[in-house]
């Protein structure tokens, strides 16, 4: 069929919020499809080319602004990798109040992700919206969950959207125990809701997809991976973040303006909860042991439906976690440790919600920030996440498995053509919340293009 | 802890991102006035969990943020949103969030939405990161805190409900 070139391009409505959309372009010759070109996160260049000449204390600051959502990921990486680059470590209680608002942030972006924008889907509503209609005590725990991160962050940070208390060194004040206590019982509490969460995942079903790319994470001697750890992968990756570049490259992809990042001489791999809770099974606590076994998880997941369990199992390991620095806590003796610039690189490695973030600085003798490079998750994930979308649209569109959306009107090919387009966006839309990138909203934000040949 | 019923004003937007800033400054704005007492003036986000944790067990809340819909940048729409039908401007905001127009319908459907729910909107011209406020958006800022002032001494000065009569959705 030599039919001309065919596009259908999907337009979606948005009002203010900057954090752009996505867009999908897809290249169909038949049945098949050539190509996939994801486009979802805006690479943090500009923020890159900011903090050159800047200060290093700086940093955490200004790197928070890159995603509204995980604003500690970034504090907590920018302060690991400057204080790697001027030889200080941190420990004792800092480290454990890192810790603690590390766990804050994983619950809270947990929690919304895994009830406002996944569980939808699972429920055969369009959103949160619709599923608070249906069933509104469920979503008031997600509600409540997530509140109860915040009040971590709020409590610690100083501000929830972009936690202001964090420096490198530490912090600029830390609590005395009494202002911590109230987070105890709202802690407790969200413990609870978090198992229920994880039971909650085990009563779902999940289409069948399994992934068998390299999977890549965090690795801790003891703990279940935020802050700290060697990079390691299921491919056999050992590494300290000093050597993240030397293994990863990233390759910049001009017209979508995504970051592609590969393992040099591997390929695509992917971070986030699967991976994380696949390299780190050995280290949940019990009672995210007892998460998992409830969600339905076995030892390993590699299928990204499935991730909503994982995030579960993570909320509960947050919540143990965070109960037990709040039991343990004595206030440290300084808010912070002095940390001396020097002329070096430091690089880290932070497990974000989303997965791992690599910031790397090179500073001069005098503090000022030379050059910055920064990779969060969802530009590593990029590669994966098109291969499933890949495979969804090739499904979709197999001629013998086309079939009316159910909502399609009988009259007209163009509707039936819009009808399917549609639930095509939908089917991706789906299958990208389960990566849940920095750009996964509940319902259309995708922009599909597709190219028929 | 304010008492049930009282006045919440939010101003919803990101820092740094240019006219997405408007709302914020519309907030930072109305902190500088003397306004009725027991009103308060928050700076939000706009994720929809923090927005109805800021507004809840209020009587009437006051928001005001950008808007990118294709007006001219600096143009101000005012809705009475307790009024608008479920579903309505559903348009997504962010990219990985809920935002205002969620946040409403979320609460309506949890009936937690205060009574009386009044939107400003103050269309963008540019949200490229780094940016500062358009001034043609600054003026509509200051402009839309100086009638939400007027709305809410108006309402202290009758010590009655706004008949909503005088809401422009213009």
């Amino acid at each position: 069929m030599a039919a001309a070139e065919r596009r259908r391009t999907i337009r979606l409505d948005h009002l203010a919020r900057v954090e752009g959309h996505g867009a999908l372009t897809v290249k169909l010759r038949g049945s098949r499809v050539v190509d996939a070109q994801l486009r979802l996160f805006e690479a943090p260049r500009f923020f890159e080319g900011l903090l050159a000449g800047r200060d290093y204390t700086e940093a955490p600051d200004i790197t928070a602004r890159i995603c509204g959502i995980c604003p500690v990921a970034y504090q907590m990486s920018a302060c690991h990798a400057m204080e790697a680059a001027c030889g200080a470590e941190i420990d004792g209680p800092l480290r454990a109040l890192r810790r603690l608002l590390y766990c804050g942030e994983w619950i809270a972006s947990h929690a919304f992700h895994i009830y406002m924008l996944h569980a939808p889907d699972f429920l055969g509503v369009d959103d949160a919206i619709a599923l608070a209609r249906r069933n509104p005590d469920l979503v008031r725990r997600g509600l409540e969950l997530k509140q109860a991160g915040n009040a971590v962050l709020a409590t610690l940070g100083g501000r929830e959207i972009h936690p202001i208390n964090v420096r490198v060194g530490g912090f600029y004040r830390t609590p005395p125990p009494a202002e911590l206590a109230p987070l105890r019982d709202r802690l407790t509490r969200a413990r609870d809701q978090a198992l229920e969460t994880a039971r909650f995942t085990g009563t779902l079903d999940y289409p069948e997809l399994e992934l068998d790319c390299e999977l890549v994470a965090l690795r801790h001697d003891h703990e279940y991976p935020m802050n700290e750890g060697r990079l390691v992968s299921t491919g056999g990756l050992d590494i300290g973040a000093a050597e993240f570049e030397q293994h990863v490259e990233e390759r910049y992809v001009a017209h979508t303006n995504a970051l592609q990042a590969r393992i040099r001489d591997r390929g695509a791999y992917l971070t986030g909860p699967m991976a994380r809770y696949t390299l780190n099974h050995d280290r949940l606590g019990s009672l995210a042991l007892e998460a998992a076994v409830a969600a339905g998880l076995g030892e390993a997941c590699r299928n990204p439906y499935r991730s909503i369990g994982v995030r579960a199992v993570e909320m509960v390991q947050a919540c143990d976690d965070a109960l037990a620095i709040l039991a343990a806590y004595e206030p440290p003796a300084r808010p912070a440790l002095e940390v001396r610039p020097r002329a070096a690189t430091g690089a880290a490695c932070t497990e974000a919600p989303r997965g791992t973030l690599y910031h790397r600085y090179e500073l001069a003798a005098d503090g000022t920030i030379r050059s910055a490079r920064i990779v969060p998750p969802t530009s590593q994930n990029q590669l994966v996440i098109e291969d499933s979308l890949r495979r969804t649209v090739e499904a979709a569109v197999q001629p013998k498995r086309r079939r009316s959306a159910g909502r399609a009107p009988a009259a007209g090919a163009r509707a039936a053509r819009d009808a399917a387009s549609a639930e095509l966006t939908a089917a991706c839309e789906r299958v990208i919340r389960c990566y849940d990138p920095c750009i996964s909203c509940a319902t259309h934000f995708l922009a599909l293009e597709l190219d028929r040949t | 802890m304010s008492a049930p019923g009282h006045v919440v004003v939010i101003g919803l937007g990101t820092a740094d991102r240019g006219d997405d800033g408007a709302g914020l400054e519309v907030a930072r704005r109305l902190e500088r006035r003397r306004l009725p007492a027991g009103t308060r003036v928050l700076r939000e986000r706009g994720d929809a969990a923090s927005l109805m944790d800021a507004w809840s067990a209020a009587g009437l809340v006051i928001l005001a943020d950008a808007a990118r819909s294709g007006e001219a940048p600096g143009r101000v729409r005012r809705f009475n949103a307790s009024v608008m039908p479920p579903g309505a401007s559903r348009g997504r905001a962010s990219s990985h969030d809920l935002g205002l127009a969620e946040a409403i319908a979320l609460a309506r459907a949890l009936g937690t939405l205060p009574d009386r729910v009044i939107v400003y909107t103050i269309e963008g011209a540019c949200f490229g990161p780094g940016a500062s406020l358009t001034p043609a958006v600054r003026d509509a800022a200051a402009a839309v805190a100086r009638r939400i002032a007027a709305e809410l001494r108006g309402l202290a000065v009758t010590g009655a409900r706004s008949s909503g009569a005088r809401a422009r959705c213009a």
